[in-house]
């Protein structure tokens, strides 16, 4: 399952050997799909991340790690614009994505979110059936379609299509936790994102349901765009292409602001990082 | 281990016990000082005596209600009109006529108490001051006297700007004004307890807001909505003094046919009514009458209990 990546990325590696702080953007010929310039986030005025500037490559699994607090999840959810949902949350900078700044005016939130898919921390199943849970995103979106056959080939995507096809009707709530969480990426998918952000999805799982749901990140990386948060770095170098360390940085009024450290390819991250900070996290002296 | 010997080492620990004083506790293990014991028991009594007299005086109320009013108890009670023989006095237009006013408050009430809410919940910018006039506002009206609302439905929905009359719905506005803060303030709690990942998976999906709200947090807080509404019910179908105010009166023959009936009568007027009369024949009626309220306000929490357990089934 890790092959392609290790292919991918050990190519990357022997090509430039020597770090550098930041290579991001140095592959001139992937496709960018999302790019952030110079974001800030701020709760109630205070920093949370900082100067944060890094491009998201189609068809790529990104990785966001770092330790706990150090705003991992905030900048995940820059990318479909759910700190909006936090009424003391504000930013400044761009997110383009495709180009387009998000955050301009003009755009309707509910647009991105359609666009961007989003998978959470704990699985959090509507209490509906199965299949109710994966029709509501087309169904609030309107969208003009074969119901049957979306409910049946999002779950086939997400890999419960057998597990489930029996009892479409019934409750999602009595699903095991891998399930549930399999379930939240085939709503995810219902809706025929194109990119999909996963805010560490298997830190309430068990290692085999967390091997299947790395599994079936690899599988929809030819579809689709993944950027994942995770705080398990064997899951980072198993399945992402892409890894940014972020870390905390204290400044002189001994305020906590996260930052991106290093952003690269995931084999150069885990065997020849550019920032000291980042070997002593991902070699586990800190962290 | 024999008798003699747990006794040997109950006595060893006591005296463990009386030679550290104070902090020895953790040497007698399972062993409590008596004081200790006599105290949990005394707490436990005091707790269980509580349950008793709130139990005792309901179960007095209406063992005695059943017992005055057993004689009227049948069904000429419900098919009969009021008359001034107390032989043929019933309780047919005072059934109707709280059926009337309470539905029709119960339509009034819930949507404007849950919309209120809905707002303050989800729509309300956080902390600012004017939410949290409205908030200490909303609790301390919770706490206004009946006859204050009666007052009030009197000079804005009888007379004055509603200018309704003295009609059935006149007395559901002024009984939905009395039970309004209770019903947000219950609305508000539920809908808080809606867990906010529900929330946040719906709107990743892109559903608005309002989507969000219709079909995710409000189908869950629907459990915690119906209490607020029973609790909002058993106070408002008991209401005398306000109804007394706007237009409710005692010796009415017919029955509301409709909101705008005007002439109507309730269960707890014409309860108070027979109460006040000096023959004894009327007070039993007013026992009997006791017992079909509290039958009908039975009935109507039942339902509600059997619509959240329904809802709460499904969540």
């Amino acid at each position: 399952m890790a092959d392609p990546s290790k292919q991918i990325t050990s190519a990357v590696v022997s090509v430039e050997p020597v770090a550098t702080t930041t290579s991001a953007g140095a592959s001139v010929a992937v496709d960018t799909v999302l790019r952030t310039n110079d974001v800030h986030v701020f709760y109630d005025g205070v920093p949370a991340i900082k100067n944060v500037s890094m491009d998201i490559q189609r068809n790529r699994i990104t990785a966001l790690i770092g330790p706990s607090g150090c705003g991992k999840s905030t900048l995940l959810r820059t990318f479909n614009r759910m700190n909006d949902l936090i009424p003391s949350a504000s930013m400044t900078g761009e997110v383009l994505y495709h180009g387009q700044d998000l955050y301009d005016p003009s755009v309707d939130p509910v647009e991105v979110r359609k666009r961007i898919g989003m998978v959470f921390q704990k699985p959090n199943p509507f209490p509906k059936s199965i299949y109710d849970n994966v029709a509501f995103g087309p169904r609030v979106l309107c969208m003009k379609v074969d119901m049957d056959e979306v409910v049946e080939r999002s779950l086939r995507h997400a890999v419960l299509w057998d597990e489930v096809k029996d009892r479409l009707k019934g409750s999602a709530v009595g699903m095991s936790g891998g399930q549930q969480q399999r379930l939240c990426i085939a709503r995810a998918l219902a809706t025929n994102p194109d990119v999909l952000l996963m805010d560490e999805p298997c830190s309430a799982l068990d290692p085999i349901a967390t091997g299947r749901i790395e599994d079936l990140m690899v599988r929809l990386r030819d579809e689709y765009t993944i950027v994942v948060v995770t705080h398990n770095m064997q899951q980072a170098t198993r399945v992402s292409d892409r890894t940014a360390f972020l870390t905390v940085e204290v400044d002189e009024h001994d305020q906590r602001t996260g930052v991106v450290v290093e952003y690269d390819d995931t084999a150069k991250i885990f065997s020849q990082p550019g920032d000291p900070r980042t070997e002593e996290y991902v070699t586990g002296r800190i962290g | 281990m024999s008798d003699p010997d747990r006794r040997r080492l109950r006595t060893g620990a006591r005296n463990a016990i009386r030679a550290a004083g104070e902090d020895s506790e953790a040497l007698a293990l399972g062993m409590r000082s008596r004081a200790e014991v006599w105290k949990s028991t005394a707490f436990l009594a005091l707790l269980l005596l509580s349950v008793l007299v709130a139990l005792s005086l309901l179960f007095t109320l209406i063992l005695d209600a059943f017992l005055d009013g057993r004689s009227r108890l049948n069904l000429e009670l419900l098919t009969n009109f009021p008359s001034g023989v107390p032989e043929n006095a019933g309780l047919q237009s005072a059934i109707f006529g709280s059926l009337w006013v309470i539905g029709m408050m119960i339509l009034t009430v819930v949507p404007l108490g849950v919309g209120a809410a809905i707002y303050l919940e989800e729509y309300g910018e956080g902390n600012r001051w004017y939410k949290r006039v409205i908030e200490v506002n909303i609790q301390n009206l919770a706490a206004v006297p009946s006859i204050v609302f009666g007052i009030l439905g009197l000079g804005m929905i009888v007379r004055g700007p509603l200018s309704l009359g003295q009609v059935a719905y006149a007395g559901s506005l002024t009984l939905a004004l009395l039970v309004l803060p209770t019903i947000i303030l219950a609305s508000r709690e539920a809908l808080r307890a809606v867990p906010s990942s529900l929330r946040e998976a719906s709107m990743a999906l892109g559903a608005t807001k309002w989507q969000t709200i219709w079909h995710h947090v409000l189908p869950n807080a629907i459990p915690g909505i119906a209490t607020g509404a029973i609790l909002a019910v058993s106070r408002a179908i008991g209401e005398t003094a306000p109804l007394l105010l706007v237009g409710a009166t005692v010796f009415v023959t017919f029955n509301p046919d409709g909101p705008l009936s005007e002439g109507y009568t309730t269960l707890p007027v014409q309860i108070f009514n027979w109460v006040s009369r000096p023959q004894d024949e009327f007070r039993v009626l007013a026992a009997a009458g006791i017992i079909v309220l509290l039958v009908i306000l039975l009935v109507m929490n039942s339902f509600a209990i059997w619509l959240r357990n329904r809802y709460q089934r499904h969540a």
